[in-house]
């Protein structure tokens, strides 16, 4: 026996060596693989095709043109005209997004019954699929017998033609957006709002505050970082709205937007570019600049928000 | 939208005064109710609209003033949806889509949610912060190459080019990582260890039983989500071989000008998403609110 045992125990160890020094990149591994090479590598490699010619439908192939498609990028109308879409749907569609958002969570805060019911009733809009609201919303606003213009014009107001118009399609798209994302920024605010201590409003309470200055002195301030991370979350999805534009007036031309562009967002643009017309460069040249954008208006974003202050 | 964070509490819940919560914690009065009524019946009206027009003939979309009580003709528009349209082969590639992608996050986020929580290694830190700030970066913006390899690769029209790109996220390690943080003691596994325990027996016997929560609400949100999935899809896939949020597209485009019909297939294909919502509501709720952030 003696004989015997100590190469078992010393082949033990080795493995259980082996084992907690290599086991943990196993883990990993999964995960890096897959997604540095479906996630990672295009993210980075659009860069690249930015800089080509690059037209499926061209014989000819790709070829680096360097910063040509940038160039004609910044001289296309139709890219200004995505950019301008996309920034007014940003607008229309954040602001109320947080406003409401914080509203519905200080309502959720008090004491309610059937609070569950009434939380989940606010992320019911959350979980349903974009492309089944966004027909579901092209209806309710249809100018004929769209549900809306029903109720409209009971209050006096005409038939609105809400794809027509520029506002008027851009209003109805945020409201899809608003309607679907305010309910889930609510419960995130929600969670900090009961975390914040109770003398706090006491205190106020003594000092003659009402609710109302309780909300925006107290709440609100003590909010600062969930709302600072809720406007950058919402700017990243807002700036590339693509299925509500694109199946809020679907049929053979739905990738332009409407008949005038006037709600082609820049990521509806790309898609243009680049699966109705195959120009994979140019489209690729769309989407590096989208990025950039979008970083330079979620820190717009953060710097407005940043400053949201206790008195 | 891919990230996660867990909010920063502003305040430490402080144990509170029983009279300091009577006087802050307002009781709700009725206009308190009135206004999370109006939400609620916001919230669910564009639903249930659908569901309406669903069960009504075709010629109740269009009536003036609308119809807003369900009608008896759901079953025979299903019918129809799945007469019109091969409906059936989008509900059986989204089932498989969405199945495969949640399996497979919920196993590998697991799995390298416990590495990072809870096995020591060179490297961790630094891969650790490369998993999370790749979820802040919309991936959807490598769209045109990730296109390209799938040519490449002759995979595209096929589903797996939609299930392959879907089988980890960012966001899924990072959650269990955080879960496995605060759920698991080390002392736990040093015992475990020190009994001779290999570490894939550890993760099998003690640590994927403690993940058994956290697994759950990241399935459920990653079904939801791969359910809903649309650019990718529409990018990738063919009309002939959609998924349901593909077909939901092109039966919207011009294939027919019959609304009741496209609206039963948008109510179809809700359905799953809502059972599972009606079912877990709770559990997604309180995700939501520990700091599951989706996207």
């Amino acid at each position: 026996m003696a004989l015997i045992d100590p190469p078992v125990v010393d082949r033990a160890a080795r493995r259980h060596r082996w084992d907690t020094k290599f086991s943990p990149y196993a883990y990993v591994t999964p995960y890096f693989l897959i997604f540095g090479v479906f996630g990672l590598f295009p993210l980075l490699y659009t860069i690249w095709v930015s800089l080509q010619h690059r037209n499926l439908l061209d014989e000819g192939g790709a070829r680096l043109v360097w910063f040509d498609n940038y160039a004609a990028l910044l001289a296309d109308p139709y890219f200004w005209n995505a950019m301008g879409n996309t920034l007014s749907l940003w607008l229309l569609t954040t602001v109320p997004q947080i406003l409401f958002a914080l509203g519905i969570a200080a309502l959720l805060n008090r004491k309610v019954r059937t609070r569950t019911l009434f939380r989940m009733g606010v992320i019911l809009p959350n979980i349903t699929s974009v492309a089944a609201v966004t027909i579901i919303f092209a209806q309710l606003f249809g100018r004929d017998f769209g549900l809306v213009n029903w109720v409209l014009d009971l209050f006096g107001a005409g038939q609105i033609d809400w794809q027509a118009g520029t506002a008027t399609s851009h209003i109805a798209i945020a409201v899809m957006v608003v309607w679907r994302w305010t309910g889930y920024h609510a419960l995130i605010f929600l969670a900090s709002m009961q975390a914040i201590t109770p003398s706090l409003y006491e205190a106020a309470t003594l000092d003659g505050a009402n609710g109302w200055q309780q909300f925006w002195r107290i709440t609100v301030p003590l909010l600062r970082p969930q709302i600072i991370f809720t406007t950058i979350i919402a700017t990243t999805g807002n700036m590339r709205l693509l299925a509500e534009p694109l199946l809020f007036n679907p049929g053979a031309a739905a990738a332009t937007g409407g008949s005038d562009r006037q709600f082609q967002t820049a990521a509806l643009y790309l898609y243009e570019q680049g699966f109705t017309k195959y120009d994979f460069g140019y489209s690729s040249a769309i989407a590096v600049v989208l990025a950039i954008a979008t970083i330079i208006v979620a820190g717009l974003g953060y710097l407005v928000t940043k400053r949201i202050q206790t008195e | 939208m891919t990230a996660v964070l867990d909010p920063p509490a502003p305040v430490r819940p402080a144990p509170a005064a029983g009279r300091a919560r009577r006087l802050v914690k307002r009781v709700a009065g009725p206009w308190t109710y009135a206004a999370l009524i109006a939400v609620l019946a916001g919230s669910a009206f564009p639903v249930y609209w659908s569901f309406v027009v669903s069960s009504q003939t075709p010629d109740a979309i269009d009536s003036v003033p609308p119809v807003l009580v369900p009608g008896g003709h759901l079953f025979e528009n299903i019918a129809r949806v799945f007469d019109t349209t091969d409906f059936a082969l989008a509900l059986t590639n989204s089932i498989i889509v969405s199945g495969t992608v949640t399996v497979s996050v919920v196993l590998f986020s697991t799995l390298a949610g416990f590495a990072f929580a809870k096995m020591r290694f060179r490297g961790r830190n630094v891969l650790l912060l490369l998993v999370i700030a790749t979820q802040a970066i919309p991936t959807e913006l490598g769209i045109i190459p990730l296109y390209m390899m799938m040519s490449e690769f002759g995979w595209a029209g096929e589903i797996h080019a939609v299930i392959v790109p879907g089988l980890v996220t960012a966001f899924g390690v990072f959650f269990m990582r955080q879960y496995f943080e605060r759920a698991i003691p080390d002392e736990l596994l040093e015992a475990g260890r020190m009994d001779g325990c290999h570490s894939l027996r550890l993760f099998w016997h003690v640590a994927l039983p403690a993940a058994r929560p956290a697994a759950a609400v990241l399935g459920l949100f990653t079904f939801m989500q791969a359910w809903n999935d649309f650019f990718w899809p529409l990018v990738v896939l063919v009309p002939e071989n959609p998924t349901v949020q593909t077909a939901l597209s092109t039966l919207a485009s011009g294939y027919t000008t019959d609304y009741t019909l496209v609206l039963t297939a948008a109510t179809i294909g809700t359905v799953p998403v809502l059972a599972v919502f009606l079912l877990f509501g709770r559990q997604i709720v309180g995700g939501i609110m520990s700091g599951a952030v989706k996207g």
